[in-house]
């Protein structure tokens, strides 16, 4: 993997593209060679007459959207870097003889700058004629009609007929197959290479490319190939023709046709901003909402594709378990049922458990807490291996389990310390910050755990605790590194709780902070972060949703399973009364006696806490299916029939009330980071609860083997289940017979 | 090769007229293909590394560059590669370059596919390349290039013979339209050729001799062809018109 020059002509406002890379490493000889640092003075030019200040080292195609003057642009694209190869941003700059490429010009002080004079309207012309020249006019069959860069530029600069008459015909190039995902149709690209620099920039697939030259160059693998990283499907968005669309998606909707709602992603613990596009009832497709500070443009494969589980496997009435078979039930026979098996169950104070899942939305969260506390029980448990004992780092210090430095603040540590975690997997937009600065920067990270392929080099330094105390004690090449870092960070891992050695490590690495504390944490910089996989877990650790000592020694005879599919079914009494509420008839509700068919997270407008700690607001794209129901007014219900009404009527009331637990549960878009103060008594607690634990040495596993599949929807999900089979498993899949049938041309 | 193309899509415009079809354009094949197929002759799982010379000449070439920048040897590696393999450039040759130089395979594929000197399929003993850019062309290309094809027993330019011992490309200027028409045979030039020439040439390579390099009509490089105009003396040699001590 090379590391990139970082280009002078980046924006200064992308901040850490252009920082120096001072060359240390030996095992990476290759780093960059960038020399100039960036100079964060503003220039001032006048675009079309106005006059604009930018930061120096702008393109000068920002200058223009500065000055409000919008530059039609194919390759050109804000987070990825210049090409300047489709010439379509062509403007007048005065005393410059031909008309200038504004991507790849650097705005220079007292320029001035003209973007709509006849030349300029030209030479777009000239520049749009002979894009179309090649391109097939097949709008409307091409599945990007509607949304299609090119389409809508050719309305403004497009003549309206042609001047083609080649005899040989148009430029023909046959269609890649990159996977389950990505549907090529490579007659269309216009060799924008957007796709091929964000593979190579941000995805880390540095095996897609341009092969041939000229009239014959094609975007490719060259070998065949699928396209294997967990970003892939962000090509799609990139590609500003019909050349890239979605597989899945194919021929199913039109842009115009859909709906869009903004929403949160629980894909993982990002909290990745999403559209859920929607057309009555049914979701279309996910795309990614631009949000600088959570997952910039991009979002996992997960996250777009795993939608059409939400068809599948659904629950969508009350099951009540007759004998060894679900029965269709109403929702009042279904909750006093439920009544009914609590009391015949016997089941008192602790002995009633709640457990809490991968998908469980902050509100039901706390009113399902609520409810529990109410019957007299302490019992909340949490849907994960160990999740019945209270964590090792206790939770009343957010910052013992945030990821502290927030997510934009990885690319400004200097040096990254990976402990029982794959970020590649656990959070795969993330990975792509650390590639970038890794790329960028000198960033060095170290690793300690099971051996991954992150999409940048690292130090490997093992995979066990002894490694851990290893480091701890300065040992090693790479903890020389971490002392000798400016912003050190330390990302621990969420499996790292589960594990049999996870409060020696705890133990050990917060009593490294604590010593280091002048480094790792100041008020401006907070080096140790936890990067939780699982999107309801930050939430339910805000609210308290954990056992209580005494409570998590209980056998319990009354189980309430909120969305937990993925519990241990011998930890489950025979004897016990299991309720599940859920969207989707996955392993939970096997277990049950009671099945309550609840929202999944298209479907509800409800608070997600991400591994930051900043609360989002997801909203509600399509009805619930069938007699599926809200999950808070469930419990909410459910509470009327036990006989220990909630409190609250509404979501506004619930909302309340969870200002009244921690005002950062609704307080949307932002994290609040925790004092310095606070994160050392945090650390104290920490240390004094995990000290004398005994160290055995297990080596650390990761979490996730199967990027996709892990929760009941993308468990539901046919296009999942192709992708695990293709890139997990490296089978053939399902779709490439489609593919690889002859199409008709068009011309 | 561009008259063969055309006939090509006259003969296939013809049996188009009679069934009515929506799509009336024929396909615009390249020459090359800028994919890779595995072949049992082109596969990544065929081996192959430099011998002892090459790669110490390799290791020259990848010193004259700054260790940073060690991939910037792609191009002299590539070449030097096809050299061993038989001039041309197999898949194995490209993986092991970018293993060598420690690069993704992709970026060395961009390189070979963008030059055209790659020879990226099996090609005979003896490269035959005939120039047709314009000065040859004028001076009479396409006729050596038919002469050629002719006489190596009817191929079309991109083919290679049944014995495997000649292929013939047509290829754009090879700077030596002073003595034009001409054609490349491995690493020489043949210049001045008339299609009885070209013969000779061809039936000394057939024969496995090495004729002459340079100009095939007699004359020195690219001198007048006419006889000299100007400094017809001999130019004087080393040591004359000096003083004795220096002669």
């Amino acid at each position: 993997m090379l590391r990139l020059v970082s280009s002078a002509s980046r924006p200064a406002s992308t901040g850490i593209l252009g920082v120096v890379a001072p060359s240390t490493s030996a095992r990476h000889g290759r780093r960059a060679f960038g020399s100039t640092s960036s100079r964060h003075a503003d220039i001032t030019l006048t675009v079309d007459g106005k006059e604009v200040t930018v930061p120096q080292g702008s393109a000068l195609i920002q200058a223009c959207e500065a000055a409000g003057a919008t530059i039609p642009r194919f390759c050109y694209h804000d987070r990825l870097a210049i090409a300047g190869n489709c010439r379509m941003c062509l403007v007048e700059v005065e005393r410059s003889p031909k008309p200038v490429a504004s991507c790849a010009m650097p705005a220079m002080p007292g320029a001035k700058v003209f973007t709509n004079t006849p030349l300029v309207h030209e030479a777009r012309e000239g520049v749009m004629e002979f894009l179309l020249s090649n391109h097939p006019l097949d709008c409307p069959i091409c599945d990007q009609g509607g949304e299609c860069d090119l389409q809508d530029q050719s309305m403004r600069y497009g003549a309206d007929r042609t001047r083609f008459h080649e005899i040989a015909g148009k430029r023909a190039v046959e269609d890649k197959d990159l996977g389950p995902l990505v549907k090529t149709s490579m007659n269309r690209c216009i060799q924008c290479t957007r796709c091929v620099r964000f593979a190579n920039e941000v995805a880390g697939v540095e095996e897609l490319g341009t092969t041939g030259r000229g009239n014959d160059m094609q975007i490719g693998m060259y070998v065949e190939k699928t396209m294997n990283s967990e970003l892939s499907g962000n090509i799609v968005d990139l590609c500003p023709v019909g050349a890239l669309t979605s597989k899945p998606y194919a021929f199913h909707a039109r842009p115009w046709e859909l709906k869009h709602t903004d929403s949160i992603d629980v894909m993982d613990a990002l909290g990745s901003n999403i559209r859920v596009d929607s057309r009555g009832v049914a979701v279309m497709r996910i795309q990614p909402r631009p949000n600088d500070d959570v997952n910039e443009e991009w979002i996992s494969d997960k996250t777009r594709y795993a939608y059409d589980g939400l068809k599948f496997q659904r629950l969508t009435t009350p099951l009540v378990k007759q004998g060894h078979r679900f029965v269709n039930a109403s929702w009042e026979d279904a909750l006093t049922a439920i009544a009914e098996g609590l009391a015949r169950s016997g089941a008192k104070g602790d002995e009633i458990q709640a457990v809490a899942g991968h998908l469980a939305d902050t509100e039901t969260l706390v009113a399902l807490k609520d409810l529990v506390n109410r019957l007299g029980s302490d019992n909340l448990t949490l849907d994960s291996p160990g999740g019945h004992a209270a964590p090792v780092h206790s939770v009343d210090v957010r910052s013992n389990y945030l990821f502290n430095s927030t997510i934009p603040g990885v690319e400004r540590a200097d040096a990254i310390l990976l402990v029982g975690t794959n970020p590649r997997h656990e959070a795969a937009v993330l990975n792509s910050r650390i590639r970038k600065s890794w790329l960028h920067t000198g960033l060095e990270v170290g690793l300690i755990g099971e051996r991954v392929d992150t999409t940048y080099g690292y130090d490997y330094l093992g995979n066990d605790a002894k490694v851990v105390a290893d480091f701890v004690a300065g040992k090693g090449a790479f903890a020389e590194k971490f002392k000798a870092a400016k912003n050190p960070l330390i990302i621990v891992g969420s499996s790292l709780v589960e594990h049999a050695d996870g409060t020696g490590v705890y133990n050990a690495l917060a009593k490294f902070v604590e010593q280091n504390k002048a480094k790792l944490l100041t008020p401006e910089w907070n080096g140790f972060s936890v990067l939780q996989r699982v999107a309801s877990r930050p939430a339910a650790y805000d609210i308290g949703f954990v056992p209580s000592k005494k409570a998590s020694s209980v056998k319990p005879k009354f189980i309430y399973l909120l969305n937990a599919d993925e519990v241990d079914p011998k930890s489950i009494p025979r004897d016990a009364f299991v309720v599940y509420q859920g969207h989707h008839g996955d392993l939970g509700a096997q277990l049950a006696d009671v099945c309550l068919p609840a929202a999944a997270y298209t479907e509800k407008s409800t608070t997600w806490v991400n591994t930051e700690g900043r609360s989002q607001l997801g909203r509600a794209a399509v009805p619930p299916p069938g007699a599926s129901r809200e999950d808070w007014k469930i419990v909410r219900a459910l509470s009327e029939i036990v006989g220990s009404p909630l409190p609250y009527d509404d979501v506004l009331s619930l909302r309340d009330r969870m200002w009244d637990i921690s005002p950062t549960l609704v307080r949307y878009g932002v994290t609040e980071a925790t004092s310095t103060e606070a994160t050392l008594a945090g650390l104290k607690t920490l240390i004094a609860g995990t000290n004398g634990a005994k160290v055995a040495g297990t080596p650390l596993k990761k979490p996730i083997d199967n990027f996709y599949q892990t929760d009941p929807i993308s468990r539901a999900s046919v296009t999942m289940a192709q992708c695990t089979r293709a890139f997990t498993k490296g089978e053939a899949y399902g779709f490439s017979e489609i593919s690889s049938q002859p199409q008709a041309s068009y011309a | 090769m561009f008259a063969a193309r055309l006939s090509r899509q006259l003969k296939a415009a013809r049996t188009l007229r009679s069934a009515r079809r929506i799509s009336t354009t024929s396909a615009r094949q390249s020459d090359a293909l800028f994919v890779h197929r595995d072949t049992t002759y082109n596969n990544p799982k065929i081996a192959f590394e430099f011998n002892p010379d090459n790669l110490k000449r390799a290791e020259e070439i990848i010193s004259r560059y700054p260790p940073q920048y060690r991939k910037a040897a792609v191009i002299p590696l590539l070449d030097l590669g096809q050299r061993q393999n038989k001039g041309w450039t197999s898949i194995s040759v490209m993986n092991y370059v970018a293993k060598l130089l420690e690069m993704p395979p992709m970026r060395v594929y961009e390189v070979a596919t963008f030059y055209t000197m790659f020879n990226r399929e099996p090609i005979g003993e003896h490269f035959v390349q005939v120039c047709t850019t314009t000065p040859c062309m004028l001076r009479g290309a396409y006729d050596i290039l038919d002469t050629v094809c002719k006489d190596l027993g009817g191929i079309k330019p991109g083919e290679t013979t049944k014995d495997g011992k000649f292929t013939v490309i047509e290829v754009e200027c090879q700077g030596a339209c002073s003595n034009a028409p001409m054609l490349v045979v491995g690493d020489d030039f043949y210049e001045d050729l008339t299609p009885e020439t070209t013969k000779k040439v061809l039936e000394a390579f057939r024969k496995g001799e090495k004729p002459k390099p340079g100009p095939q009509s007699g004359r020195l490089t690219s001198e007048n062809s006419a006889g000299l105009t100007a400094l017809t003396s001999k130019p004087p040699g080393p040591g004359e018109f000096c003083t004795p001590e220096f002669s």
